[in-house]
């Protein structure tokens, strides 16, 4: 009876050594689930959700205190791979934070342009080259459409250029709606 | 003698309509009035311009050079002058121009300086600069730049050399008439290959339905000093795929997501091989190729065609036809659609096929899939097309890529059999289309992440490095003035030295505020000076009238 007693303390105690060694060993940082949604999140740094950046509203939606309807560039589809990630339903954009906009880079109009390195200020992602008193330019590449270096221009030279479909950009469509064109040209 | 052969799986039998262009010889197509030259010809980087609008250019003098490892330079293709450099119409399948070097030809066709390449006595990598540089690419369809692939490697050694002259598909001769006529001038390229690759083992593939090719091709082997394996394999599409051809010959087959070169085999067409010799042997870049141009016109023909000669002036030599429906770059298999026939020929044109009602009806309307997996059998990539295009379909792309759909090499057997009459191949280009652009898109993301997450990074750094440096000051500065009293012998408050340090910098900008006169009234004349004192005179007037109702007002509550 005392050696059965004995065995299982001691056998309760190892486990209890391993478990609580196991888990200072091999704690995990941060929050993985805010990780995972912040990789479907578009990293425009916008804000249009509320949050400052793509991160902080990762974190939000990871506690529940957003929605998962409040990110305009991530689109439908976006809302579609958050709600398949958290296991809820997919509901549609909550347009008080914005509507989908085409894809677009912020454009300054270097004539207008007059060197008081706001935009810079703003640029989440530091895609504007320029410095004080000198010619601000827009580094394209790095550009993710965010518009927030809009309102603080005081001479409104910055716009917004959709990116236009060329060569390297160009890519197939569903052919669904090239099947349906013959079917209609057939039919006519 | 005779070699084993392999029979990959799948496979279609179309109807092959090759006779109809290899009865004439091969013609030299005029020199057209204006060339326009694509920069992107190439799989890689398109190369950059290096003339001027303007310009006068020779025949064979580089005007765009390649920018990057995967890219290849582009030439000039007669002597001119540069009319423009500008977004042209180009043969691809979306319509959308792209950017052309437009070359206004003088009809004196002068060549620029060009020599032979002495091979045996140059370095390796330095060769395969100058293949770069005379602009060599793969011209079996591909074009992917030659000189990245005859560059075999630190660890994959290239034994095993195939040169293919299978051109499997339908209507497409151009190859066939190159190797019936320029066989010696293909070898010659394939010596170059090898010494480059140090290969040992050398095949040439060429099927069953061009005798005179195999003919020529091994009288011409014949002559050679080092061994060329001739080899007649069964006319079957897609025989003439890279991968195809690897497995008739040698059996065996190149893992998925690998490259051939992994098993230590490397392929080139016969026409990139004729263009190597023509590159090393007489110095000149890949300026010409020659064309198939049949199909729906009077005189089907291969005609000899610089690269930038508009299509329509072909099919104008080879004598237009009424009735014509279409026009396909390419044969009927893997051939895209030409949107207009001003575009220009193309490194990669090795067909121009004029498409009539009767040799190619239209397709009739496209049926639900009904699963009979009759794709799955022809399909020589042996994938599952009847489940990568459920997945397409649906836009589910990971299952998709779980299928292989990146082993699809497009080759279009599976809408070929379809009896659904579905364009598979559209839905795996769809797909394949889909899945690039969101992989650019996650890199954008990963991006703009890293560089937003060390912009914060880097303003809390510059927050922390302003509060040191600004706390260091104030303790000099309180230092300095508690040494002052110090050797006066008054001790002095933290507060009263806030205070004093205070009351110098108010005195410091007083002094400033002083100091600086308006320096626009320097040199004005005494009246000038005058009447500029009775303005500022009436200005503070105005100021003291302004300020009185104001503080009328104050007193009033």
């Amino acid at each position: 009876m005392l050696a059965a007693i004995g065995v299982m303390a001691i056998l309760a105690v190892a486990i209890g050594l391993v478990l609580g060694w196991s888990a200072i060993r091999f704690k995990v940082e941060g929050n993985p689930l805010a990780e995972k949604i912040d990789a479907i999140l578009p990293q425009t740094q916008c804000g249009q959700c509320g949050f400052p950046g793509c991160r902080p509203y990762a974190e939000a939606i990871a506690k529940g205190e957003a929605d998962i309807n409040q990110c305009p560039p991530g689109g439908e589809e976006g809302v579609k791979k958050l709600a398949e990630l958290l296991g809820v339903e997919p509901k549609p954009l909550d347009e008080t934070h914005g509507t989908p906009k085409p894809k677009s880079v912020a454009f300054i109009d270097e004539n207008t342009c007059i060197g008081c390195t706001l935009c810079i200020q703003a640029c989440p992602v530091d895609a504007i080259s320029g410095a004080a008193k000198q010619m601000h330019t827009i580094i394209t590449a790095e550009c993710t459409g965010c518009e927030l270096c809009l309102p603080p221009c005081p001479v409104d030279c910055i716009s917004m250029v959709p990116i236009a479909e060329d060569l390297p950009h160009w890519k197939w469509k569903h052919p669904v709606v090239m099947m349906k064109q013959i079917a209609e040209t057939e039919d006519a | 003698m005779s070699r084993e052969l392999f029979r990959f799986k799948g496979g279609v039998h179309p109807p092959e309509h090759k006779a109809e262009s290899t009865s004439r010889p091969i013609h030299a197509a005029p020199l057209p009035k204006k060339l326009v030259i694509p920069l992107r010809q190439h799989i890689g980087n398109p190369a950059k311009p290096v003339v001027e609008v303007g310009e006068r250019v020779l025949k064979g003098q580089m005007i765009a050079a390649a920018d990057g490892y995967i890219s290849t330079a582009v030439h000039a293709s007669s002597s001119g002058t540069v009319a423009a450099i500008d977004l042209q119409p180009v043969p691809h399948i979306s319509g959308l121009p792209d950017l052309c070097i437009t070359i206004e030809t003088d009809g004196r066709d002068e060549w620029v300086a060009h020599a032979p390449l002495d091979y045996q006595a140059m370095e390796s990598p330095q060769l395969r600069m100058q293949l770069r540089d005379l602009g060599l690419a793969g011209l079996g369809g591909a074009v992917f730049p030659s000189a990245v692939k005859l560059d075999p490697g630190a660890s994959h050694a290239c034994p095993t050399l195939i040169i293919n002259g299978g051109e499997c598909e339908p209507w497409i001769t151009c190859d066939d008439m190159l190797m019936r006529h320029h066989a010696d001038e293909i070898l010659q390229g394939v010596a170059i290959m090898r010494h480059l690759l140090g290969s040992t083992e050398i095949l040439v593939g060429i099927e069953d339905n061009k005798p005179e090719a195999l003919d020529s091709m091994r009288s011409a082997a014949a002559k050679l000093d080092f061994a060329v394996e001739v080899v007649k394999v069964p006319a079957r599409y897609p025989g003439g795929g890279a991968k195809q051809m690897i497995e008739t010959l040698t059996g065996k087959q190149v893992p998925s997501g690998k490259l051939s070169t992994d098993i230590g085999i490397q392929v080139f067409n016969v026409g990139t091989s004729y263009a190597l010799a023509r590159a090393i042997h007489h110095g000149e870049p890949l300026i010409s190729r020659l064309v198939t141009v049949t199909g729906h016109v009077l005189r089907p023909q291969n005609f000899e065609v610089l690269i930038g000669t508009p299509m329509h002036t072909l099919i104008t030599l080879a004598g237009d036809r009424d009735g014509t429906t279409g026009v396909l770059m390419g044969g009927p298999m893997m051939g895209v659609p030409v949107p207009n026939l001003d575009v220009p020929v193309v490194k990669a044109t090795n067909c121009i096929l004029v498409k009539s009602k009767e040799l190619f009806p239209p397709l009739p309307k496209a049926l639900p899939c009904i699963r009979c997996t009759r794709c799955a059998d022809a399909c020589p990539a042996e994938l599952q097309p009847q489940e990568l295009f459920r997945f397409a379909k649906a836009g589910d792309f990971g299952r998709a890529q779980e299928y292989h759909l990146f082993d699809c090499i497009e080759c279009g057997c599976c809408s070929y059999v379809c009896p659904s009459h579905i364009p598979l191949v559209d839905f795996y280009r769809y797909a394949k289309g889909e899945i690039w652009a969101r992989e650019k898109d996650k890199r954008a993301a990963d991006l703009a992440r890293e560089r937003h997450e060390f912009r914060q990074f880097r303003q809390e750094r510059e927050k922390k490095e302003k509060a040191e440096k600004l706390a260091a000051k104030a303790q000099a500065k309180r230092a300095e003035l508690a040494a002052v009293p110090a050797a006066e012998g008054a001790a002095v408050s933290d507060a009263d030295a806030k205070k004093a340090l205070i009351a110098a910098a108010l005195a410091r900008a007083q002094a400033k505020k002083t100091d600086t006169a308006p320096k626009n009234v320097d040199q004005l004349t005494p009246e000038q000076l005058h009447q500029i004192e009775e303005i500022e005179a009436r200005r503070t007037k105005i100021r003291e009238l302004a300020r009185k109702p104001l503080e009328s007002e104050e007193k009033k509550p």
